[in-house]
């Protein structure tokens, strides 16, 4: 089979864009889809208000939903990966009956499954994830291919009346892994304390 | 007192503030409730493992929930549990279950005959209420194994509570 290499030349490099999103965002929430957008998260500093997943495939916009829903006057972030997405796009329908106005979710595209070996996804050259959640109902949805785009849209991310949809196309490379710590309780407990305070942990 | 009222008054005493769904028969009116309760945010999904990692992110940000679901719904579920069963998130399940009594669709039969099984399995203390008097009660503890006990809790409801379907057209089939 052949298999489409166009990602390999993208010009946006995902930690780069990981970080211009979070850097100084001291007050977001941000749920890390499992893989390599954990991994990004975590380079971009590790922080309690990150919760980086390590296995829920399909569930990160899901459980972004339930956390902007009940955190309504805070900005969520959702990043993840577009073989994240495609397991579980029946959330982006959710996501958008529920229509949170503080949700932002975006893709950082790479068009491979980077934790399995670079296989190719869906999204190199076929689905288009930004055109499944417009079709689904989230109102604001875009794509964004380069640095330009990028700095458009950051402020639509971090601040648009939602919720938000962004594909963010960047290329298919391998990096080293930047590991949070895989304690699923210490990564809740410590996001519950930082957001509501010591007594939230008992 | 009907029985999903009981439950919603147990929704009520212990706080639950969201409440996460696919439609079903068996739970129509407890989430019409839901849906008309000015204090819980009914929350409709198109499969139920997005329930899961919903309530997850909901307690995260410090709001309670519940999941609704039919005994078929649970088998969209099993790797979604990981996330609850790993980072010990409070889920309670309340389960209308179908493939155990006067049922007419043998495609129930596999979910309805295994769902407490997989449960227990996938780390769900499980109890069963048969009588729509025990639904209440158990409700309550249920929330309480979840909410106090910090973690996954389903409390099955068995098909005897739900009315009886068919697809019967009068001509004795």
């Amino acid at each position: 089979m052949m298999e489409d290499r166009r990602s390999d030349a993208y010009p946006l490099a995902r930690r780069d864009v990981a970080r211009q999103i979070i850097h100084g965002q001291d007050d977001l929430l941000v749920i890390a889809g499992l893989g390599s957008t954990a991994w990004d998260v975590t380079a971009a500093g590790d922080r309690d208000l990150n919760f980086p997943l390590w296995g829920a495939m399909g569930g990160a916009a899901a459980m972004g939903l339930g956390l902007a829903l009940a955190q309504p006057e805070r900005r969520v972030l959702v990043i993840t990966g577009d073989g994240e997405t495609l397991m579980g796009m029946g959330a982006l329908a959710t996501v958008a009956l529920a229509a949170p106005a503080n949700l932002s979710i975006a893709v950082i595209d790479n068009e491979r499954y980077g934790e399995t070996g670079m296989q190719i996804t869906h999204t190199a050259g076929k689905t288009d994830l930004a055109a499944v959640a417009a079709a689904c109902g989230i109102p604001v949805t875009g794509v964004v291919r380069d640095q330009a785009g990028l700095d458009a849209a950051l402020p639509v991310i971090l601040e648009a009346t939602g919720p938000v949809f962004h594909v963010i196309k960047v290329r298919a490379e391998k990096l080293d892994f930047m590991l949070p710590s895989k304690d699923g309780v210490l990564l809740k407990n410590r996001f519950r304390r930082a957001l509501l305070g010591p007594q939230a942990i008992i | 007192m009907i029985w999903w009222q009981d439950i919603l008054s147990a929704f009520k005493a212990s706080g639950v503030a969201m409440v996460a769904y696919v439609p079903d028969a068996g739970h129509s009116a407890l989430i019409a409730a839901c849906v008309a309760d000015k204090d819980i945010r009914a929350v409709p999904l198109t499969t139920e493992e997005e329930g899961i990692a919903l309530l997850a992110g909901a307690w995260l940000g410090g709001l309670g929930g519940a999941l609704l679901m039919q005994s078929s719904g649970l088998g969209n579920c099993i790797n979604m549990l990981s996330l609850a069963a790993t980072c010990r998130f409070l889920l309670p399940l309340f389960v209308t279950m179908r493939g155990q009594w006067h049922e007419f669709n043998p495609w129930q039969f596999p979910m309805g005959q295994t769902a407490q099984h997989q449960m227990n399995t996938a780390g769900v203390e499980t109890m069963t209420a048969a009588a729509a008097e025990d639904v209440g009660p158990m409700a309550a503890a249920t929330l309480d194994m979840a909410y106090s006990g910090g973690g996954m809790a389903a409390l099955l409801l068995h098909q005897k509570l739900s009315p009886v379907k068919t697809f019967d057209q009068g001509d004795g089939r």
